[in-house]
């Protein structure tokens, strides 16, 4: 693959996709007022999309976390989210505290 | 972290007001999370063979991490341009909604267009987790710049992310790209529940945890954005039929 190539497929076929989605988002919003009815359905609609995204990177892990057994997964996502909860709802500690269930799991589990 | 006071930064220059976005993204735990998550999109990058001038550009241009790990593994195995196009095309849809319910935050009556295309080139999960957090505690004629400075510090914490993880990639463990791979879930959960203010916040999060997994697994395309409207609506219309019980 020519330099020249590479950057017009970036462009076409990694920025347009993705771009297009943002200027498709710039012209609904116009009208859309915060606090409107209209905007706190779109606003649940961003989150459930948002919690798609999550479980199922945990169910369907990409790369090198599918090497990592789906039990730990879960026991990791589960732990952090209950660290942030009880820790004084620290984002910080929710996060490490998931890496750590992860890691100590997947070096038991011989990774 | 507190929420930088109304009084102050109504009365600084734009500028101010983005260095003070950019340096709020830097005190998030997000900032962090995105460095991690791009050492990991670095070193995928550099190991499928594309240059660092093109990591940096692709960080800069598509900014949205999973439609980037597809782009790179699609093309870097040779997979077709249109079919590659597509992939992205449906991993980045989750992009509308959220520059949807960004823009009523930011924008005023006379915001002209043109002010708009920047922030929302900068929009991806994290600048949007961060900016509804924070953006309700700025006052409005600030919050473009602000937006705009979370924006790019998130940006500039990836392309940190990028240039280690390009330099890096022949030396990282598997169980520490797991890790890094596992950073976008765990983070994304939390900070989201974070965000949770009204019951429909709350029941979109669930049903989209549930609902997620099912629609991908049957396979009907677009997965995710049903998942989104399907979910989003039933917590919406839940909310709605509470408070007319009320």
């Amino acid at each position: 693959m020519s330099e020249l190539h590479a950057y017009a497929l970036l462009v076409l076929v990694g920025f347009l996709p993705s771009e297009i989605w943002r200027v498709l988002g710039l012209v609904a919003a116009r009208g859309i007022v915060d606090e409107s009815e209209l905007f706190m359905w779109v606003r649940a609609v961003a989150i459930a999309v948002l919690a798609g995204v999550i479980a199922k990177i945990i169910l369907f892990p990409p790369g090198t976390l599918a090497s990592v057994p789906l039990v730990i997964r879960l026991c990791a996502i589960v732990g952090g989210f209950a660290a942030f909860l009880f820790v004084r709802r620290s984002v910080l500690t929710g996060v490490v505290a998931g890496e750590v269930v992860l890691t100590v799991g997947a070096l038991a589990y011989g990774i | 972290m507190p929420p930088p006071s109304a009084t102050d930064l109504s009365q600084r220059s734009a500028i101010a007001v983005s260095f003070a976005g950019f340096r709020a993204a830097w005190r998030s735990v997000l900032a962090y999370v995105v460095i991690g998550t791009y050492v990991g999109i670095g070193a995928l990058t550099h190991d499928f063979g594309f240059g660092l001038g093109w990591a940096v550009a692709s960080t800069a241009l598509v900014w949205a991490g999973p439609a980037q790990v597809i782009l790179v593994s699609a093309l870097g195995a040779g997979a077709a341009p249109i079919e590659t196009a597509l992939a992205v095309g449906v991993s980045s849809a989750r992009l509308l909604p959220m520059v949807i319910s960004l823009l009523p935050l930011i924008r005023r009556p006379k915001t002209p267009f043109r002010a708009l295309i920047l922030p929302v080139h900068l929009t991806a999960v994290t600048m949007w987790i961060e900016a509804l957090r924070l953006l309700p505690h700025v006052p409005r004629e600030a919050r473009i710049p602000f937006a705009n400075g979370v924006g790019l510090g998130f940006m500039s914490a990836a392309q940190v992310g990028t240039l280690v993880g390009y330099y890096l990639a022949t030396s990282l463990p598997p169980l520490l790209t797991a890790g890094l791979l596992f950073l976008t879930p765990i983070s994304f959960l939390i900070s989201t529940t974070r965000n949770c203010r009204l019951v429909s916040d709350w029941l979109a999060l669930v049903l989209g945890l549930v609902l997620g997994p099912l629609m991908a697994a049957w396979q009907m395309g677009l997965d995710l954005l049903w998942t989104g409207i399907v979910a989003g609506s039933l917590a919406y219309g839940i909310h709605r039929l509470r408070e007319a019980l009320k």
